[in-house]
């Protein structure tokens, strides 16, 4: 424990430093929070669209997530959003808030949204504190873990391909 | 920064006794002694011994082989014709010239596939693979068949992970032309019968296939004794340095002589050929006529020093170590609710432990357990065919060497539980 203590809380206690459990719990914590369990066991927006505008689909071929995101438009705005596909808490929660977070957006706002979730899920500080990101607050964990930050954008690389039409 | 802190205190592993070679040999392990490394099937860590003998080929004999008047060529060539015949020993190979050095498994599936494939297979052929293979030799036999017109077949598995031998057998005529399979299953551990399998192929494509096998996973685990498989049928035989406590970038091809000699070349260069005219060219004789361009000597070396300390620490001994490893570990995990375990009983396997936990995702799981400082594979481990019959995308798999321990084991099920209680699953 001394090792932590010394070196404070800012600084990341090396992963197998002897007793470092407790910090390993508590980065646990930090990026498997109920909001992400929830969003993971109850999805929402899972399913298919019957009649999409526009949809794009992205996989992980390091894990073999895989995430199919449907819009539908009305006008320029996005009225609904429906996914569908496999892996792991963090991509689906992630995708889960994804098509709650994009309903009622300008195609150009959820551009916009696309790159401010990508910044968070990189460590960007003034994305993690935007209220307007909401509960996908929750996901700025995924920053300090970096083979799980590609699980987290997963969603968002498939709304930002529908969105430009390259699905 | 206090002297506290810079004081290295290792860490007492009290429970070294439970390894078959002990952590202070391997420089990576010894410097995180809390560290749980259980993704040897991926890559081993390195025996001391093969970083020392690295070293010293770099500093007291690197030199272009087979080029230089000079004594230190001389030295270079030496120490890579001595590597290629402790390797070949090693894997009970008494033609060292039947060695081809290569990167590794995957550029070894690619030569045979190049070289004999392209020369011999054609419309109407066929080529058997089985639903295990990695996709070092999955993918490119299938590539192979579709690019000469060639049916592709897959032998399914048994219910416990196995070939199915029955229907292995069923796909095999005198229509076939390649027949590859792994001597150990990376995904799920099984170990399979070579020589049985090879023989089938050989009797029913009435010696026209080719047989491959793909032996990344068999030759860290075991004594190959290559001449004995190729007697049985097999022809050519690949493996991986890396796997084996040697360096990356490095790996073998043994064949059998007849069946090299009859191939032709697959890259050309330097080193590979015999007498270079304005229009044509002759080959260098074997194992050069395969290795073109400066060769990796020092990888080679490596490698040679990796499998004198397995030899030395006793081949066979490691896959009964393992095997009693993967007892503990689907014992133990099997006791757990919600666990699936994939693969044969341990008396079959190798030390690969595949399974999935419900309600928590490989990648969560392994994260995890990251976290505590066990490394584990999450993922479709290069075999998606597999997957696709598992019926599931991905899968946990733990995989041990010789310094695997007992302990080691058991914080990997102690990580499973803890990760069940994140994720409220399990009971």
């Amino acid at each position: 424990m001394a090792e932590t203590d010394v070196r404070g809380a800012a600084a990341p206690a090396a992963p197998n430093a002897p007793g470092g459990a407790a910090g390993s719990d508590a980065r646990l914590a930090a990026i498997y929070q109920d909001i992400i369990l929830d969003h993971y066991r109850r999805p929402r927006g899972k399913g298919a669209l019957d009649a999409p505008d526009l949809a794009a689909e992205r996989r992980n071929p390091l894990c073999g997530d895989e995430i199919s995101l449907q819009l539908a438009l009305d006008g320029d705005v996005v009225h609904e959003a429906r996914f569908t596909g496999q892996g792991c808490s963090i991509s689906q929660a992630s995708a889960s808030m994804l098509t709650q977070a994009v309903r009622g957006k300008t195609r150009a706002e959820a551009e916009a949204l696309v790159r401010r979730f990508v910044a968070l899920a990189h460590g960007d500080a003034e994305a993690a504190a935007d209220p307007a990101m909401k509960e996908m607050r929750a996901l700025q964990g995924v920053a300090r873990f970096p083979a799980r930050i590609r699980c987290a954008t997963l969603a968002w690389g498939a709304l930002d391909d529908a969105l430009k039409g390259e699905g | 920064m206090t002297t506290l802190l810079m004081d290295p205190a290792p860490l007492v592993r009290a429970h070294d006794a439970g390894a078959l070679a002990p952590r202070a040999e391997f420089p990576l392990l010894a410097a995180d002694p809390a560290l749980v490394y259980l993704d040897s099937a991926a890559t081993a860590q390195k025996p001391r011994a093969v970083l020392d003998a690295m070293r010293a080929y770099y500093e007291t004999a690197n030199a272009n082989p087979h080029r230089g008047a000079y004594r230190l060529s001389a030295a270079a060539t030496e120490a890579y014709a001595a590597a290629r015949a402790r390797v070949a020993r090693f894997c009970g190979l008494a033609d060292a010239d039947c060695l081809v050095f290569v990167r590794g498994t995957t550029e070894a599936m690619n030569l045979a596939a190049g070289s004999w494939g392209r020369a011999h297979v054609g419309p109407g052929d066929e080529v058997v693979v089985t639903a295990m293979d990695h996709h070092a030799a999955f993918v490119t036999w299938q590539q192979l068949a579709r690019e000469r017109g060639a049916a592709f077949r897959i032998a399914e598995l048994t219910a416990d992970g196995r070939v199915d031998e029955d229907h292995f057998a069923s796909l095999l005529s005198e229509r076939t032309r390649v027949v590859a399979f792994p001597h150990v299953s990376n995904a799920l551990g099984t170990v399979n019968p070579v020589a049985r399998l090879a023989g089938l192929a050989r009797e029913r494509s009435g010696g026209r296939a080719l047989v491959v096998c793909d032996g990344a996973q068999g030759v860290p685990h075991m004594a190959v004794g290559f001449d004995a498989l190729a007697a049985a049928g097999v022809d050519l035989y690949a493996f991986s340095g890396h796997k084996v406590g040697g360096p990356m970038g490095v790996g073998a091809l043994l064949g059998r002589r007849a069946v090299l000699e009859a191939m032709p070349p697959w890259q050309f260069g330097g080193d590979m050929i015999s007498r270079v005219g304005d229009e044509e060219t002759t080959w260098n004789a074997l194992p050069h006529k395969f290795e073109a361009g400066t060769p990796n000597v020092g990888d080679a070396v490596g490698l040679a020093a990796a499998v004198e300390w397995l030899d030395a620490l006793g081949a066979d001994r490691v896959l009964a170590h393992e095997r009693a490893l993967a007892a503990r570990a689907l014992d133990a995990l099997g006791a757990l609710p919600g666990l699936t375990l994939y693969g044969p009983g341990a008396e079959s396997r190798s030390g690969v432990v595949s399974f999935s936990v419900e309600g928590v995702h490989p990648h969560d799981l392994a994260t995890i357990l990251d976290e505590r400082g066990v490394c584990i594979r999450a993922g479709h481990h290069c075999a998606q065919p597999l997957m696709r019959r598992l019926g599931v995308p991905a899968t946990a798999r733990a995989s041990f060497w010789a310094y695997t321990t007992p302990e080691d084991v058991d914080a990997l099920v102690d990580g499973v539980r803890a990760a069940q209680r994140l994720f409220g699953v399990g009971g």
